[in-house]
């Protein structure tokens, strides 16, 4: 209960903040469920959104805040672009792994100073970096400033940074924030 | 099953098993863990994403119904390919990896591995003090 | 058609398997035997998923999943072993 109240000073509470306390979740499981029963009848949509209505209200003091997503036009978009940019790095990774000697290879850790503040958006991106060409995002600072990324193959390493900052984080900022 | 169909399904399972293949090849073929996790996160998770494309697209031939099944599975993984690497790689720093000596410094304070971030259990921080 | 590529996709998948065996006994630290074991866990699904083709069963997709999320959940109880000491605390 001591949760709750904590929520409820960082922001208002609302009777239809308490029922739906992550609408967006809510509606995930909602097409989980379904998609999982592999068959659409009116008493699976019935369970469906009992448990859409259930599980975020038992989780919510787990999380607390609630994301707020500024463009589904742009998520949509972010969506279709890292899907490509899967499939490239899949292809790139491949052919370093194939073709070139392991000793050849130029790897190194790099640091990238983050714009972002939500935790949600940061999960995002580094989501993103690590499926994304030659890059995996190891760690976090402590102070939630910055990213570790180690690079499998990296001649320029400014470059990969700015890369990553102008093609991904800024357009995760524009849905987050 | 019409021909087209019959076909984008093959090319769809040489795809991913070749995906598949050269995943676990260079988990062997790479010298240092770090790099290893390259392979396995990005080509056997497209390797695996593209068997389950065949198999929908097979069933949808079979049964003409589409199932939705496999996408679930394709989207699990896709979600949980970026966690396990984050995890391994925290473990194998933890372990293995020297911060002063390697690693860049991100500011005043280090990487989270290494470090409590300030506000953070603040049960240990008072036990400190005290 | 399907059966030559399907005996491609086995072939390719079993032989990926023996090279994560080979990792898994080979790996120098603990982290690369967790991952090599990670690695089999997403092969073993491809291999279940072209198991379930050629047997033309929908069965094998329940298997397929939870091969996944326990193969998920084992990998991260293993890592925050390593690095905690505990899993739940």
């Amino acid at each position: 209960m001591t949760d709750m109240n904590e929520a409820s000073l960082e922001q208002p509470e609302t009777p239809a903040r308490r029922l739906f306390p992550h609408p967006l979740l809510s509606f995930v499981l909602v097409v989980v469920w379904i998609l999982l029963q592999n068959s659409f009848s009116f008493a699976h949509l019935l369970l469906a959104l009992f448990l859409g209505w259930g599980i975020p209200c038992l989780t919510a003091s787990f999380w607390p805040t609630r994301p707020h997503i500024r463009s589904y036009r742009k998520a949509l978009a972010y969506t279709l672009l890292v899907c490509g940019d899967i499939v490239v790095a899949n292809l790139t990774v491949a052919k370093l792994i194939l073709f070139r000697s392991p000793g050849s290879l130029h790897t190194c850790w790099v640091r990238v100073p983050l714009d972002l503040t939500t935790p949600e958006a940061i999960t995002l991106f580094a989501g993103t970096i690590t499926m994304t060409p030659g890059t995996v995002s190891a760690d976090l600072s402590a102070d939630g400033r910055s990213l570790l990324v180690h690079c499998l193959d990296a001649p320029d390493p400014e470059g990969t940074v700015a890369m990553m900052k102008t093609r991904y984080e800024a357009r995760v900022k524009e849905i987050f924030e | 099953m019409n021909i087209v169909l019959e076909v984008l399904v093959s090319v769809l399972i040489v795809i991913g098993a070749g995906f598949v293949l050269v995943g676990s090849w260079g988990m062997v073929r790479l010298p240092d863990l770090m790099s290893r996790l390259h392979a396995p996160t990005k080509a056997t998770t497209l390797g695996v994403g593209g068997a389950l494309l065949a198999s929908m697209f097979f069933f949808f031939g079979v049964n003409k119904t589409l199932s939705v099944h496999e996408l679930l599975i394709t989207l699990f993984l896709f979600l949980s390919a970026p966690i396990t690497a984050h995890f391994l790689s925290k473990a194998y720093m933890h372990r293995h990896v020297d911060p002063e000596k390697t690693l860049p410094r991100p500011g005043r304070l280090g990487w989270s591995t290494y470090e409590a971030a300030p506000g953070a259990g603040d049960g240990q921080q008072n036990e400190e003090q005290s | 058609m399907i059966d030559y590529a399907l005996n491609f996709g086995l072939v390719a998948v079993s032989l990926a398997l023996l090279l994560n065996l080979y990792s898994l006994f080979k790996g120098p630290s603990t982290m690369d035997r967790v991952l090599a074991v990670d690695t089999m866990v997403i092969n073993v699904i491809a291999l279940i998923v072209f198991y379930g083709i050629r047997q033309q069963s929908v069965m094998y997709f329940e298997a397929a999943l939870l091969f996944a999320m326990f193969g998920f959940v084992s990998t991260v109880a293993y890592c925050r072993f390593v690095l905690r000491g505990n899993i739940i605390e």
